[in-house]
This record gives C-alpha cells, structure tokens and sequence, in this order.
C-alpha cells in the first residue's frame, strides 16, 4: 500500500539520521514543540513558548524582523558579489560595471542588495522611533537599547563603507568628505583618519581597508551583537506589548495585592524564562 | 610553627605565581595591543611625491588662474610674480574650481569662496586655502611641494623670473 507523502515524513522524522540532528523527537505535545526550539542552536535564543497575539502585527510591526530580514538579504547578495569584485584601482569601477551590464543576473543582485541596504537603514530607525515611542527601553530592557543603538552604528558604517565600492565619483568624493569629519575629532582626529585610509588620500589602501570592513569586520560585528539583541529579548521579559508597561504592571501588582515597584522580568514569571 | 610566624602581609606561593602569571598575561596583551596599533599604520606608502614638476613658467599668463587638476593645486601669475594655492577645500576636502566669470574660487560641495589670494570669501571652510612653497629648478621648470605651507603674500612665497 502506498505512503503518504505525510507518512514517509514522519518515517523519516524517526529514522536514526534524523533524530542524531534534531534530538527532540516527534510529536505535537506541547513539551515536543517547546524543546525543538530550545535544543536548536539559532532558535533557543528566542522563547520556547510565544503567545500568536503577541506575534500580531499591532504589537510588533515586525520592525525588527524586517531589518534582521534586510540583513540576511544583504549577506546572500554580498557574497556573489564578492565572486566578480576586486577592491583594486584599477579593477573595482570595471568589475562594478561589468555586474550592472555583462553579469548574469549582476544588475539584479547589485540591485538587490543596494535597496536592501536603503532599506536596512529605513528599517533601522523605524524600528528605534517605534521602541521610543512606545517606551519599550525601559527597565528592564535598557540595557537592550543600549545594544540596539550600537547595532544602529554598525548599520551606519556598513552603508558608508559599501558607499566606497563601486569606486566613482560619487563614491571617491562623499568618502573624502566623510573621511575628514573623521578627523574633526579633537586630539586623535587626524590619527583616526590616517588609520582609517591607510595614508593620506582616499587611494588604494582606503579600498582595500573599507572592503576587508565591510565584507568581513562589520558584518561578524553585527551577528555577534545580533545575538545578543535578540537573546536580550526573552531575558528582559519578552517582546514588548500593552501588558510590560509599567501602568498595566503597577494595576496588576496592586490587584494582586503585591508590591507596586519597577517591573522587572519577574513581574512576569510565566513569560520570562 | 612556621604557619604561626607568618605575617599577614606575606604571599603564598600561590598568590606569587598567580600574580606573576597575571603581570605576565597584562604585559603581553599591552605589548599585542601596541603591535597590533603599529601594524595598521603603515610604514610605506605608496602615495604621489608631494613635491609635482608644473612645467615652464611661460605656460602661465601675466593675471591668470591656472587650476592643475590631477596635483590638486593652483598655479597664480600675478604682478608679484608666481605662487602656487592649494586646491583643496578646507572645509571637508573637495577640489575647488576657479570661476573666470566671477573672479574667484569656489567649492562645489558646500559653496565655500576664496579669493585668488586663497583668503575666504564666505565659508563653511574655516580656513583659507593655504600657500604651498613652489620655486624653479635648474631646468628651468616651476616646482611645487604640496606638503609645505608658505606665509600668504609674503615675499619669498612667490617665483619672480
């Protein structure tokens, strides 16, 4: 008699292989479906357990989602690019021509990951403007703003050092002009931006230290504080709804009889894990 | 006994090799940190001379404004005789332009203007362009060292032939 399709998911969900990667096991328990997220390693910095209401649109927007979803765009297109790409003089103007025009598909993901990267930045501090105004910085989750304005940062100097890349005009005059803001700073100004260019003028060095930064430093930066953003989510109580301000804690500490005070992650003990 | 003559102020051997190994590990993380600062700055670079050969002194007229674009500088004839201004905006490092129509040398970033003595006009630049020492070799070829700067109008800032 023949299979399901169904069917030999599951035989294969039961074979050896199988449960030596995913150890859970199978099942649709409750228990089952909280320790296949704990035991994955990218998941199990999230909660085991989510409430769909608090994944709705009108608590989140997706905001953050949105600009972690820009950001694995951008690693997927960055990556073929960098297979046609030389951070040399006399290379980088051509090799960037070359994916707009002769490249399979070049101008496709050129595009791609520059509107990415436009909307990267967008997403960035729509999402800051909406943890702003909602007050979702507040203790217990300041130290998580903290990080999001460092990820904010990175975001920044990421964009400025792709802007160098294509090696035009555009690209050599904004980077000499961005350069020598750097050297405003007082005391160290013109050190940094020495250290930045790897010598006096915007010129090969400058190329070469912007693309080791923005294919390999920046991004390695952003994922390890990535990590941390998110993982900061569930140990600071959860994505932040109606129910974590500090009015509708203090209501419910007073109905409860128990002490108005400053709402800490274990002011929710059921969410905060 | 010996445990009873100890002064408090002693150290275990313990806490010696610890606090050895700790100093050790300081000195070689200060030692990498300062390696790791000299590797970035480089020791060679392979950068344009500053000193530039601008040819013979014929090719500029009596009252012209000669903007070398590949040097980033201004060759200036005036009735002193020849100097040469840096073409470099001030402000955040854009190449100026020199407007015949207008008599002065202007920046197309930020609107900056300089006069052809390199003094400003209107800013955001906070300085005026600065003078670079220029001279004539035995060749009889105009020299600039873009890496000098010279007092503005001073005597021995300009080439006479």
């Amino acid at each position: 008699m023949a299979k399901t399709v169904n069917q030999r998911f599951e035989a294969l969900r039961g074979t050896h292989v199988w449960r030596s990667i995913f150890r859970s096991g199978i099942g649709s328990s409750t228990l089952k479906r909280a320790l296949a997220i704990q035991q994955n390693v990218f998941l199990h910095l999230f909660y085991t357990k989510v409430r769909t209401r608090i994944l709705g649109f009108s608590a989140t927007w997706y905001l953050g989602a949105l600009t972690f979803g820009t950001f694995l765009l951008l690693v997927a297109t960055g990556i073929p690019l960098m297979l046609y790409y030389h951070p040399s003089v006399p290379q980088a103007y051509a090799d960037t021509k070359d994916l707009q025009f002769v490249v399979s598909s070049g101008l496709f993901l050129r595009n791609l990951h520059r509107w990415s990267a436009h909307a990267m930045v967008f997403l960035v501090f729509a999402h800051m403007f909406k943890v702003f105004y909602r007050g979702a910085y507040r203790t217990p989750r300041e130290f998580n703003w903290v990080i999001g304005v460092i990820l904010l940062l990175i975001t920044l100097l990421l964009s400025y050092t792709g802007y160098l890349l294509p090696w035009d005009q555009l690209a050599y005059w904004a980077i000499t002009v961005g350069s020598n803001i750097a050297s405003a700073v007082p005391l160290f100004g013109n050190k940094i931006h020495f250290l930045l260019l790897g010598g006096n003028a915007v010129n090969a060095n400058a190329l070469l230290r912007f693309y080791v930064l923005h294919c390999m430093i920046l991004p390695l930066t952003a994922i390890f504080f990535l990590a941390i953003h998110f993982w900061r989510i569930r140990k600071d109580g959860g994505l932040y709804t109606h129910s974590s301000e500090p009015a509708v804690l203090r209501t419910q500490a007073a109905n409860a009889g128990g002490n108005p005070g400053i709402p800490t992650s274990a002011a929710t003990p059921k969410e905060a894990q | 006994m010996a445990e009873e003559t100890k002064n408090n102020d002693d150290v275990t051997r313990r806490q010696f090799f610890a606090k050895l190994g700790l100093g050790s590990l300081s000195i070689a993380a200060i030692g990498t940190a300062a390696f790791s600062y000299q590797y970035l700055e480089p020791n060679v670079l392979y950068e344009p001379s500053p000193v530039v050969n601008v040819g013979k002194p014929d090719r500029y007229p009596l009252d012209s404004v000669t903007l070398d674009v590949n040097n980033a500088i201004y060759i200036i004839h005036s009735q002193q005789g020849y100097f040469s201004l840096s073409a470099v905006c001030t402000h955040l490092g854009c190449l100026t332009a020199w407007k015949p129509e207008l008599g002065i040398i202007a920046c197309p970033c930020h609107g900056s203007k300089f006069d052809e003595d390199g003094r400003k006009i209107e800013g955001p630049a906070p300085k005026p362009l600065p003078w670079k020492r220029i001279w004539i070799n035995d060749d009889g070829d105009l020299l600039v060292d873009r890496s000098t700067d010279v007092p503005p109008l001073a005597p021995d800032s300009f080439v006479r032939v």
